[in-house]
């Protein structure tokens, strides 16, 4: 848990948010997503989430389904993605896992919580799990000390908002639009709302994604909250120039960081 | 286990035992909480059920009748086999009752514009029809591989003014096209609801869907007491995501006399892999925002399902099967496409009717128990849709020329 907190913290004090880049595992290969993560690091990124490729990703758009795609195609499975966050671990990155529940049920609750711990991992970030059906996800991240994080929406009210800050550690994620992963060209201003609403209801460092990909959008982000994430811009920086292109966003985001 | 304890589900979270709940983005919560509070006030309140019932009487022109089987009869081990005709109602499916109901409901809620999944195309014409009616503007996702199967709903469905979003992801399918529409919800929640055809889907669907179609029971417990003075011995239905089942099954719940049998989609054979029957040849899983029998494979990722009947090429089950079926009130029971073909044409042939593909698995279900209950036996099926829709495939599958 410390190295994510380390990471905010780390952020904090140099008064900027931290750069949170998000990737399928598998995508564009086993090896390739683990040479563009190094290289997204190097660019600047502080935090690492990798995707748990998934059949039907009913909240990403086509940018993140492609890839997946490619992904399961080219033969990605549960052992792809603990292998993967393990090579990601080494590379001295807190190094999370967001996923489709399905995936981590059919694993076994414990079990994934525990061997995802033991290759190095921090944190899960479950976009289809809300609070009400996590009591045993809750015991499982606890007893493997894993940070387990919850999103909230702009559609949320202040109550469902309590209940999930109540029951998220690490970070809380704010879904900055109403809708899939993948690129816009603007961003709700009710975000900052948002935030400011989260933050009354906990101290855990908040981070903002969804439709966020540009230098512009991270900096206005940057103002209000302690993280921004950035997932469909990656896939795409990837898809036109591998490593390179990764590491090429990520210091372009890097320098849009500061307060 | 005691009649009580089945009705009772699901619990004031959408369970039903274990299965059933919400599993989905935070982003929805806000509209699934608004659905809820929208059903259990129009639930009882005197001018909705009107309002339905009206609907339900003047539009889609309910009660259906109970049809005798004189002649399919004699091929099931002279079993009296009777037909709930839901074919009749308005649209040709069962499908009316839900969208009838979830239609008031989107207008209570103030919103202007519905959305649908659909596989056969029967539920997405229903959708349409009500959209139609209540002045809604429409949008039906359904799979492009669906959309050559059952090309005539989809002209139907464009002549009733819905815009028709082929989806051409994934395995092309009724699965791809509830993806689709949650992706398509989720950005446009506020002006938009989720019209979802059948008894799946993260709470309160499973539970309202159910609600809305109950009453295919309820009238066939009163007709079955008027007519034939006994409950039947068998209730019988088709079953993919199950509606038109739960439809028929649940005032029949509490007489536990009464066998309930659901028939899924066994494709080309449960032993192929090739096939839709979940609860016969799936496991626990959570797909489509609710945990019921899905088909997956081990790193938990959806194995495609199919059948030759676009209605039931679905790889989850409405959670309150997973459940009935758990606890053992149901049973459930898998048949192959050639065996409901088979079914399909003995129909046609003698009793002048031609059922939609999805029922035809329930009409070889039918002749399976006839043969094994024997004469004297009473089998109510839910004869859920008509066939015209599937012409083309049952042509080309029996290689007539048209």
């Amino acid at each position: 848990m410390s190295l994510l907190h380390d990471a905010f913290a780390r952020a904090k004090s140099e008064n900027r948010a931290a750069l949170i880049a998000y990737l399928p595992a598998g995508y564009p290969s086993e090896d390739g997503a683990v040479e563009c993560i190094a290289a997204m690091v190097e660019g600047g990124v502080d935090i690492v989430e990798i995707g748990f490729p998934y059949s039907d990703p009913v909240m990403d758009g086509p940018t993140i389904q492609d890839a997946v795609n490619i992904s399961l195609e080219g033969g990605t499975k549960s052992a792809t993605v603990i292998s993967t966050v393990k090579r990601v671990a080494e590379l001295g990155v807190p190094a999370l896992v967001m996923s489709y529940w399905n995936p981590i049920e059919r694993y076994g609750i414990d079990s994934f919580a525990a061997d995802f711990h033991s290759v190095g991992g921090v944190g899960v970030i479950t976009p289809d799990l809300t609070p009400e059906e996590a009591d045993d996800w809750i015991s499982a991240t606890d007893s493997n000390d894993v940070d387990r994080v919850f999103l909230v929406a702009l559609s949320s009210s202040d109550e469902r908002i309590a209940k999930v800050a109540n029951a998220t550690t690490g970070f809380i994620y704010a879904g900055a639009v109403m809708g899939v992963t993948g690129a816009r060209t603007s961003i709700s201003d009710a975000i900052e709302g948002l935030v400011a609403k989260v933050r009354r209801h906990s101290d855990l460092p908040v981070a903002v994604g969804l439709g966020v990909s540009t230098p512009e959008q991270a900096h206005e982000i940057a103002q209000y909250a302690d993280g921004v994430i950035v997932g469909s811009a990656f896939v795409t920086a990837i898809k036109q120039d591998g490593a390179a292109g990764a590491k090429a966003l990520a210091q372009a985001l890097s320098k849009g960081l500061a307060r | 286990m005691t009649a009580n304890d089945v009705v009772s589900v699901p619990d004031l979270r959408g369970h039903f035992g274990k299965f059933g709940g919400r599993f989905v983005p935070e982003a929805l919560m806000a509209a699934l909480d608004e659905l809820d509070e929208a059903f259990r006030k129009a639930s009882v309140d005197p001018s909705f059920l009107k309002q339905l019932r009206d609907l339900q009487v003047n539009y889609t022109g309910r009660p259906s009748p109970i049809t005798e089987a004189k002649r399919f009869s004699e091929h099931a081990g002279g079993a009296t086999i009777l037909l709930k005709r839901e074919d009749l109602n308005h649209t040709g499916s069962h499908k009316i009752n839900n969208v009838l109901g979830q239609g008031l409901l989107t207008q209570r809620m103030g919103k202007t514009r519905v959305i649908a999944e659909t596989g056969a195309g029967q539920h997405g014409v229903a959708t349409a029809t009500v959209a139609a009616l209540l002045g809604l503007e429409c949008v039906v996702y359904m799979g492009e591989e669906d959309t050559k199967r059952q090309a005539l709903n989809v002209a139907r469905m464009k002549l009733l003014g819905a815009t028709v979003v082929p989806v051409t992801i994934g395995s092309r399918t009724l699965k791809d096209a509830i993806n689709e529409a949650m992706r398509d919800w989720v950005a446009n929640v506020e002006t938009t609801h989720y019209m979802l055809g059948t008894v799946a889907g993260p709470a309160p669907f499973p539970e309202m869907v159910r609600d809305f179609h109950r009453i295919i029971g309820d009238e066939s417990r009163e007709q079955m007491l008027s007519r034939y003075g006994r409950l039947p011995d068998v209730v019988a239905a088709c079953v993919g995501g199950g509606s038109n089942a739960i439809g028929i099954f649940t005032a029949f719940i509490p007489d536990t006399n009464v066998r309930l049998l659901g028939l899924e989609a066994g494709g080309d054979g449960i032993e192929t892999g090739r096939h839709a029957s979940t609860i016969v040849g799936g496991a626990v899983g959570v797909l489509h925002g609710a945990r019921s029998y899905i088909m997956q494979d081990d790193d938990g990722q959806t194995i495609e399902s199919h059948s030759i009947s676009a209605g039931l090429d679905y790889p989850s089950v409405g959670p309150e099967h997973a459940y009935l079926a758990d606890i053992g009130r149901a049973e459930y029971r898998s048949v192959t496409d050639v065996e409901a073909m088979n079914a399909f044409k003995l129909l046609c042939e003698t009793e002048g009717i031609i059922p939609a593909i999805e029922t035809a698995h329930a009409l070889a279900g039918a002749i399976e128990i006839g043969k094994e209950l024997g004469e004297g036996a009473i089998i109510l099926i839910n004869l859920s849709g008509r066939g015209d829709k599937d012409v083309e495939t049952a042509a080309k599958y029996f290689g007539m020329n048209i």
